[in-house]
């Protein structure tokens, strides 16, 4: 399964993505922001970092980039797109995703290892997990407050699109502690933690980050969602 | 003048030419406002046989600034290079008067670190200093050709609770986790400090460590005459003009902070931009010779290079691509505008190059070339601006050998003893005392601080703060790694500078060993008051003295760092602060040894000896505000003991978990491996302490705290005792203990006859930081 990892100047968990990748079992294939070719992969992850530098609004710049033209008509298709923080950020400022990620409203930035309860385990990159399954992974992030309208917010409720939420404490201010969110048809996923930041036990606080990988390569094969 | 003060010399109206230097010698010149002494201007004057055009001038003003050149520390300094091992040393593959030294770690692997000051710029804009600071260190990490793998701050303030404290910390945080976050470079570790000295000078220090392959490795030196050089990355703007020379050269007037104008301004996403470009380019062997742009800007660059090299350069200023259209020549060769670099590249691959530029968006032109000609010549649009020989800017600069005079209350605060200080003794006021000792601000928790910045970044990071020390794995396959810490007990150099250097030496030592790797290297930022001040130079040559003999007698070189003069505010001078970062290398990061302890039942030692030393102890500083006494020898024998047991200990799997034992004592080491790992224990003092309060809070230096698992103790104790080093089982593990005590379903610290609660503890310790700086 190849799984394209999109590197934008300023990203900067492209390596960490495709390390995930590697692990999870699949080959990751490094993708240009500069090309809009995705090279026949079967899925993209858009990592996290500081795309342009977080320059006007984060994401704001990257979706404007000419693979990002690609992915977006390949996602209306159902190609599977994960983006991880600042993946989630483009993700909703190219409107495959709804609402907006704002400033941590305490103001500072945050590291932390952050404890999530997983909701929607039938997309296409979470159907490793089970429905309530509590895991825990690394989350940080200066602007990672998820903010939509309250109809918006009713409706990702109420249509089981919440993939996961922050436990114990709400990191950033996030509405009704929504960590994570997903398109109806689960193909789409955003999420401000960082699962491959959590794929060995040597240098992440748990393997839980590999599940969201291997859900894809599982997807891939005919044996998930 | 520009709004705001920053000096550059007068134009008239009229370009300053060589020509126009020879034909006007009788021309005033501001050299004093500049920084420069008499002398040293006369000595310009000399070597170019008239007066210096404004733009040499400004050149020869940075260059020789104290923070450039050194002219008070070099006399000093060369004891890191004199006192070395028979037949040099054999780890180390570039030595100090690169932009950073380098070590070989083995498997072809090569490592490079360094630790800088950026205190004058952080407290006059703690954000943008701060910021600039870990900029500056990355790009000289970069200069060597190593991808840059992590960075740690050593971090001083004044009182914690001081109202400046509350601007400068925070600012000075959010600036380090604004840049390096947005770098892309985990942060691993280093220090939080508070003493009434930093008030007003406070120390930022930052710290950064690469890797390379060997064949990679780089020099900053314009060799090839006829090649290209190219300046890259962003353009020159007017920030930062007469940093070095107004800012990091002067000391502080009374009346506060407003140099704002000469601090840098950071843009963290250039830098990454850089950094992978750079990259490009050096792995594609586009480059001859490299050096990053810091203090003294184009100035340095151009004259390291040339100077370096083949001797010389010739330079069309008007070519620099700037910021700001209206910049002089003599601003566009003292500016620090950040994210720049430059590289010597021959012309036939000029264009790859600029190819792998253009692919990062990253700005570069050629700025000049190198010559045979012995001198750099910079013209500004055809008409001769500079022309010196290279080495007189950049290497042959003012050297003073300044006077030196013991401090005249040595005596006087060696004889003020901390052993005689009233102690605790009930369990009542053992218990207080130590719940009163985790929340004080220098043993509290940093998570407030350390949770700001990215420590996962690169998926490398083995162990960060508040671990001994950070560790990261540098090759995925085979599991090497480097660890690397940051100490200085400046209470201790200010009792005893000779000693103190040492144990601060030793501490940075020891906490590299106990996570299981092997010191290898040494690099320093040496922070102090003026050296003008006898007192202070006499302590600064004790300190590096002692560092120089303790390298040598640990069998670790200094590969580079950084000195820092007039850190004072009008009387005031800092505590004499050398903050020594000890980098250490480990075969197998699956190896390495946590300061976590594991499940019930474990065996807790403690190793070395413990004697009464409250002499600069953070219990005399805490609970009496008092500095005076002896402070402990360094025992770098029994040092090096230590360090080869818990290698040992670490490679065969004999320890659970190690801690070094420094500031607050055994009972600050056993507190931070319970928090770490949630887990209660019983401790004792063993049978040769007497005093709880000693066996608690001494400082007795050499010592770490060990686990030992059950089916690993006859092992791990034969070992000891056959090397010679004392091993005190001095506790167990014990989830269980609540039900005992009184706190059934806690866990529960029992220190002798004093219980208190994990819970207890945590509140203690976590609540300070949050307290003073906000949720």
């Amino acid at each position: 399964m190849k799984i394209g990892v999109v590197t934008f100047p300023g990203s900067l968990d492209d390596r960490d993505a495709a390390r995930a990748v590697g692990l999870a079992g699949g080959d990751a294939v490094s993708l240009w922001h500069g090309d809009d070719d995705l090279k026949g992969v079967d899925a993209v992850v858009l990592p996290g970092g500081f795309s342009y530098g977080d320059y006007l609004r984060c994401g704001a710049i990257a979706r404007f980039a000419p693979v990002m033209r690609t992915i977006v008509e390949r996602a209306g298709q159902g190609l599977p797109v994960l983006g991880i923080c600042n993946g989630f950020q483009i993700l909703c400022e190219a409107h495959l995703l709804p609402g907006a990620l704002t400033r941590n409203d305490h103001l500072h930035f945050v590291c932390r290892d952050q404890r999530l309860r997983m909701e929607r385990v039938d997309t296409d990159w979470t159907n490793s997990f089970a429905v309530g399954e509590e895991i825990v992974i690394p989350l940080k992030n200066g602007e990672g407050g998820y903010v939509a309208d309250d109809a918006t917010l009713d409706r990702l409720e109420g249509d089981g699109l919440v993939v996961a939420r922050y436990l114990d404490v709400n990191p950033n201010g996030s509405r009704r502690d929504i960590a994570g969110i997903s398109n109806p048809s689960g193909t789409i996923v955003g999420l401000m933690p960082h699962p491959e930041h959590a794929v060995e036990s040597l240098t992440g606080p748990s393997t839980d980050g590999l599940g969201f990988f291997s859900s894809t390569i599982r997807s891939l094969v005919g044996i998930g969602s | 003048m520009r709004p705001g003060g920053s000096a550059t010399p007068p134009l008239s109206g009229c370009l300053d030419t060589v020509d126009r230097a020879e034909s006007t010698p009788e021309v005033a010149q501001p050299y004093a406002e500049l920084g420069l002494k008499p002398d040293e201007y006369a000595r310009i004057c000399e070597i170019l046989g008239r007066r210096p055009t404004s733009s040499e001038l400004a050149m020869y003003s940075v260059m020789w600034s104290e923070h450039c050149s050194y002219k008070s520390s070099k006399v000093h300094l060369r004891q890191f290079g004199d006192k070395q091992p028979e037949g040099g040393w054999p780890q180390l593959l570039v030595g100090i008067g690169e932009n950073a030294g380098v070590v070989d770690v083995g498997d072809g692997w090569a490592v490079t670190f360094k630790v800088e000051s950026h205190n004058h710029p952080s407290y006059v804009e703690p954000y943008q200093g701060a910021a600039t600071g870990i900029g500056g260190i990355v790009r000289d990490i970069l200069s060597m050709g190593a991808r840059p793998l992590a960075v740690m701050d050593p971090l001083r303030f004044g009182p914690a609770d001081a109202p400046d404290t509350r601007r400068v910390l925070p600012g000075v945080v959010a600036g380090i986790g604004g840049y390096g976050n947005c770098l892309g470079l985990p942060n691993i570790g280093g220090e939080i400090v508070f003493d009434a000295t930093y008030a007003g000078n406070p120390l930022v220090n930052a710290l950064c460590i690469g890797a390379m392959r060997h064949e990679d490795i780089h020099l900053a030196s314009a060799k090839g005459v006829g090649n290209l050089v190219v300046l890259y990355g962003a353009r020159t703007g007017g920030d930062g003009i007469g940093g070095v020379s107004v800012l990091a050269s002067e000391t502080f007037d009374a009346d506060g902070p407003a140099k704002r104008p000469s601090v840098q301004v950071g843009d963290p996403f250039m830098e990454k931009l850089l950094i992978e470009c750079t990259l490009d380019v050096l792995h594609a062997g586009l480059v001859e010779g490299i050096q990053d742009l810091g203090g003294a800007g184009i100035s340095c660059a151009t004259s390291e290079l040339a100077s370096n090299g083949e001797g010389g350069m010739h330079v069309h200023l008007d070519r620099v691509l700037l910021r700001d259209p209206t910049l002089s020549p003599e601003e566009i060769l003292m500016s620090e505008s950040q994210e720049r670099m430059c590289a010597v590249v021959t012309p036939d691959h000029i264009d790859a190059f600029m190819d792998i530029c253009r692919m990062w968006e990253v700005e570069a032109v050629v700025i000049g070339e190198v010559t045979d000609s012995g001198r750099l010549t910079i013209d500004w649009h055809g008409d001769r601006i500079v022309d010196v020989p290279p080495r007189t800017v950049a290497h042959e600069g003012p050297v003073y050998d300044r006077p030196m005079h013991r401090p005249r209350d040595l005596d006087a605060l060696a004889a003020d003893d901390a052993n005689a200080l009233a102690r605790p003794h009930t369990a009542e006021d053992i218990r207080a005392t130590l719940l009163r000792m985790v929340a004080s601000p220098n043993l509290a928790s940093k998570s407030w601080v350390t949770s700001q910045y990215d420590r996962y970044v690169l998926g490398n990071t083995v162990l960060a703060q508040p671990e001994d020390a950070g560790m990261v794995r540098i090759d995925e396959e085979s599991g090497l790694g480097v660890a690397v810490s940051t100490d200085c007990n400046a209470r201790f150099v200010r009792l005893d500078p000779y000693e103190g250097a040492k144990l601060a030496l030793a501490e940075s030592y020891r906490n590299v060993a106990v996570t299981g790797a092997r010191p290898l290297a040494v690099t320093n930022c040496l922070n102090f008051g003026s050296p003008e001040d006898p007192e202070v130079m006499w302590t600064f040559a004790e300190v590096v003295r002692g560092l120089a003999d303790g390298c040598l007698e640990l069998g670790i070189p200094v590969t580079g760092g950084n000195v820092s003069f007039y850190n004072s505010t009008a009387d005031t001078a800092i505590l004499p602060t050398p903050v020594v970062g000890v980098l250490g290398v480990i075969d197998d990061v699956e190896r390495r040894t946590p300061m976590a302890w594991g499940p019930d039942g474990e065996i807790i030692y403690l190793l070395g000896d413990t004697r009464e030393d409250f002499a600069g102890s953070e219990w005399a500083h805490v609970m009496h505000g008092h500095l005076g006494g002896v402070p402990p020898r360094a025992d770098l024998a029994r040092e090096r003991l230590l360090a080869d047991i818990a290698i040992a200990g670490s490679r065969d799997g004999m320890l659970t978990a190690a801690h070094d034992v420094a500031d607050g004592g055994v009972a600050q080491a056993i507190v931070e491996m319970a928090l770490r790992s949630g887990v209660g224990a019983r401790v004792w003092a063993p049978d040769q302490v007497t005093d709880m309060a000693t066996f608690l809070w001494s400082e007795s230096p050499g010592r770490a705290v060990v686990v030992v698992p059950r089916s690993e103790e006859m092992r791990f104790t034969a070992m000891c005792a056959a090397r010679g080093l004392p091993a005190h089982r001095i506790g167990a593990v014990d989830s269980g203990l609540g039900a005992d005590t009184g706190y059934a379903d806690q866990q529960v610290l029992q220190m002798g006859d004093v219980v208190v609660t994990l819970a207890q503890i945590r509140e203690a310790h976590d609540a300070t930081f949050p307290a003073l700086f906000g949720a």
